[in-house]
């Protein structure tokens, strides 16, 4: 299906590097993108740490440089702190963690872990990872546009986002991500499906490819409600419909020109419905990237393995029934609120059967502490505690007052943050030398890891003490609301930590860098490991493996009885087995 | 009153409350002891089966066994437990269960706006005046409509709530102009007034004092700004207080298209 002639690489820069069609190339193209956002939107947050430990005072260092509209004398402003709030989520989510775990890692690694030779659809592939580009350059520069960047929360309720300037552009970037990410999901599927190795049932499929394909269901059924929302809400400010407008506003002295009819929870609704989806968009990849590492380190299959996939089909389908418990106190009917309570309750069970399962897979094994192995064991508690601390959440009763406190802020942080990208970190690890044939350092890998682990926690634990004392998420100057200021002193535990976190990253920056051009060169299986992926070349030449491979067995092929080496690689033909 | 360990919770100020903080208690206590059990396995796991080159991996009882599920079963039993025990009934007094007929609840109109909390009350009448979104100016922020006879004796404040003590108060939640929510840490209260909507809060305030109502959804650049105060006193000063507040003779109307 691909329409490359392998074994021909296409020769002029531009074909090759940049307007790529290779999976492997635009994997890597996500791959830098999207850590470049990441850091971008960690540098917002450290911005907004600032503010929030030492609210009115100038920031040290860059407050100056800031304009002096949006930062009078280096003090940050409450347009600027809401600004960056919204761009802070966004960039984190939309063009971080979701280009990073789905589409730089599911590029690079699916279509090898199935024998592929390239992606179902190279010219979408290359028009999904632009699209991506352009909207995300959109997004970042809202700041110097007319109106500036959004401030309405990357959730954007209605109508305050209809009213705030800046959403028009937020919008439109938007929409050209998530097309970018319906033809990814689109190309995911038919590829996963349609292009599997001779040999690769479904239930041959290693974890990654099964989270990859989980996913892939998620942003096509999820997105496209908030696509929807996203053109109707530009509507209403650029065509002046209201949508989500109701008739008799009047904002600050000034009745508002609309028509009326339209309806501020519509759009929460819309929101929520894919943002919930969103959340296991974040999650799945990561838990895929953990199960891979976890039986390559502990040199035995996973233990249930079948669990874990239906555990993984199951959020899929739940994903899409429980996204008002985001609404308990919105104003929708309370009826509403006890069904999205059950439904609630039941998603936890699959979550808590992976889980058991990554466990499970410890036991008798034989554990190798390499770098990813480090950073796939903290997954497991710290996602942990992001998944209890849900409980109180998503518990009717107990939300009406941990509503929009910091300790949601807390529990989404220690799922994503210690979850999601923790998992992304120990994958860059173990696929690195895959990618560029050279190893990472282990020592500054170890820095990296125990510094940032511990970094993390120090941002967000004091969250939880925070949110238990009743303070609000975004609010630019906590300080400002007297019952805040018992607790006051944990945003600057906070604060130091995420200062903490960010020097940590330096060794990691500095690694891969080194790493791609300096590091130790190793073999097509540096870990021993068992999955298709490593019976090609590292890195893969243009159309992967020199003839096409065939699979023999099931995925995690590790100490086989008998068998000569400890791992017995899917497309070694073994009559012993 | 002795110092009791709460999970960090502000004092209590509802008759709810106590019902909340113990839900909040228990699953947090609950939260504790399954990360500690956890955790203490996982421990086990990781200095039990680290890699030692004389040993080998054992293999048995891994693929085929449902013993992953066992923490799931239990985990759902208590989470069916919370629901039916806890969370649907608690739930429905909070929020579906509002006080009326013969018990006489304290009324009154809670109207948010960027960035103030302005309040209605019916005054001796016991009736609410008429507002009209057209009439709203700056001395009349809630545009309340002074030809209407039931608008005459209405107190409007802002910023500041007076309820009494022991009696329960309805409030009736609404906004002029984006999404806010009513938040009251000692009350465990939390509510979204959305625009469209006239949504209705009920609380027994127990405990007399001077409590903060912040803003709890994000609504512009003074979000953080958006307080105000509720005074929770006895029924006796609270009677005093209204006497105080309600206009000394009938308000002068203002001639009809006349908004200033």
């Amino acid at each position: 299906m691909s329409d490359d002639q392998h074994g021909h690489a296409p020769r002029s820069f531009w074909r090759r590097y940049v307007f790529a069609t290779d999976h492997k190339v635009i994997g890597l193209q996500y791959f830098f993108t999207s850590w470049v956002f990441l850091l971008i939107g960690f540098t917002m947050v450290l911005l907004m740490r600032w503010e929030l430990a030492y609210p009115g005072t100038p920031i040290p260092f860059v407050g100056r440089l800031i304009s002096p509209l949006l930062a009078p004398g280096g003090i940050m402003t409450g347009e600027l702190y809401n600004s960056l709030g919204a761009m802070h989520g966004t960039l984190m989510i939309f063009l971080g963690i979701v280009p990073l775990g789905f589409a730089a890692f599911g590029n690079y690694i699916l279509p090898l872990q199935i024998g592929a030779d390239d992606m179902a659809f190279p010219r979408i592939n290359m028009a999904s990872y632009w699209l991506y580009f352009v909207g995300g350059v959109l997004m970042l520069s809202s700041f110097i546009l007319p109106g500036g960047a959004a401030q309405s929360g990357w959730t954007s309720y209605a109508p305050l986002a209809e009213f705030n300037p800046g959403q028009t552009t937020w919008l439109v970037s938007m929409v050209l991500i998530i097309t970018s990410s319906l033809l990814g999901a689109i190309n995911f599927l038919t590829t996963g499906i349609n292009m599997r190795a001779p040999g690769l049932s479904l239930f041959r499929l290693p974890v990654f490819v099964w989270a990859q394909l989980v996913t892939s269901v998620l942003l096509l059924l999820a997105f496209p409600p908030l696509e929807a929302a996203a053109v109707l809400q530009l509507m209403d400010r650029v065509l002046h419909t209201s949508f989500f407008i109701p008739a008799g506003l009047v904002v600050l002295g000034t009745k508002v020109a609309a028509s009326g009819g339209g309806s501020p929870l519509l759009w929460e609704h819309l929101f929520w419905f894919l943002g919930h989806p969103e959340v296991y968009v974040l999650l799945l990849p990561a838990m895929g990237i953990v199960c891979e590492i976890i039986a390559a380190n502990t040199r035995k299959p996973l233990h249930g393995y079948k669990i874990i996939v239906y555990s993984m089909l199951a959020i899929g389908v739940l994903s899409f029934v429980v996204w008002a418990h985001h609404m308990f106190v919105s104003g929708m009917s309370p009826m509403l609120g006890n069904f999205f309570l059950v439904t609630t309750m039941i998603i936890s069970v699959p979550s808590v059967a992976i889980l058991t399962s990554m466990i499970y897979s410890l036991q008798g094994g034989s554990i190798r502490f390499s770098v990813p192995m480090l950073f796939a064991l903290a997954f497991m508690p710290l996602f942990g505690i992001g998944g209890l601390t849900g409980l109180p959440l998503g518990l009717t009763v107990t939300d009406i007052y941990l509503h929009d406190t910091y300790y949601i802020i807390g529990h989404f942080h220690y799922v994503v943050v210690t979850g999601s990208i923790i998992a992304l970190m120990g994958g860059v690890y173990h696929w690195f030398p895959k990618w560029f044939g050279r190893k990472m350092n282990d020592f500054w890998g170890k820095v990296h890891f125990w510094g940032s682990v511990a970094a993390m926690n120090g941002v967000f634990f004091p969250m939880f003490i925070i949110g238990l004392h009743g303070e609000s998420r975004r609010l630019y100057d906590p300080t400002a609301q007297i019952h805040n200021l018992p607790a006051h002193y944990w945003h600057i535990v906070s604060t130091v930590s995420a200062g903490l976190l960010m020097l940590f990253q330096l060794p990691f920056i500095i690694n891969v860098i080194h790493g791609i051009f300096w590091g130790e060169k190793t073999q097509e299986n540096p870990w021993k490991a068992t999955t298709l992926e490593w019976a090609c070349p590292s890195p893969p030449p243009h159309g992967n493996f020199e003839k096409p491979p065939r699979v023999y067995h099931d995925p995690y092929g590790y100490s086989v009885p008998g068998y000569r080496e400890d791992w017995l690689p899917q497309n070694v033909e073994w009559e012993g087995a | 009153m002795s110092y009791a360990f709460n999970w960090g919770l502000p004092p209590a100020a509802a008759s709810f409350a106590p019902e909340i903080d113990s839900g909040i208690a228990l699953i947090h206590w609950a939260m504790l002891i399954i990360f500690v059990l956890w955790g203490a396995f996982f421990t086990y796991l990781l200095i039990r089966y680290r890699h030692r080159a004389d040993v080998g991996v054992s293999l048995d009882d891994t693929t085929h066994s449902l013993k992953s599920l066992v923490p799931d079963v239990i985990v759902m039993i208590f989470e069916i437990g919370l629901i039916i025990f806890y969370a649907i009934p608690v739930w429905a007094h909070i929020k579906m269960k509002f006080p009326g007929g013969n018990e006489d609840p304290v009324e009154l109109n809670v109207i948010a706006q960027q960035f103030a909390w302005n309040v209605q009350y019916p005054g001796p009448d016991g009736k609410f005046g008429r507002r009209k979104p057209e009439l709203i100016n700056f001395y009349n922020p809630i545009g309340l409509d002074l030809t209407d006879p039931a608008a005459q004796d209405d107190v409007v404040l802002a910023n500041e709530i007076h309820l009494p003590a022991g009696a329960k108060a309805l409030i009736h939640l609404s906004t002029l102009d984006v999404i806010h929510s009513f938040g009251v840490p000692e009350f465990r209260l939390k509510q979204d007034a959305v625009p469209g909507m006239e949504i209705p809060v009920w609380v027994k305030p127990t405990q007399a004092g001077t409590y903060e109502l912040a803003c709890a959804q994000l609504c512009g650049f003074a979000h953080s700004l958006m307080t105000g105060v509720v005074v929770v006193q006895s029924p006796d000063q609270y009677q005093a207080w209204l006497k105080s507040r309600a206009p000394a003779k009938p308000q002068q109307a203002a001639a009809p298209g006349a908004n200033f």
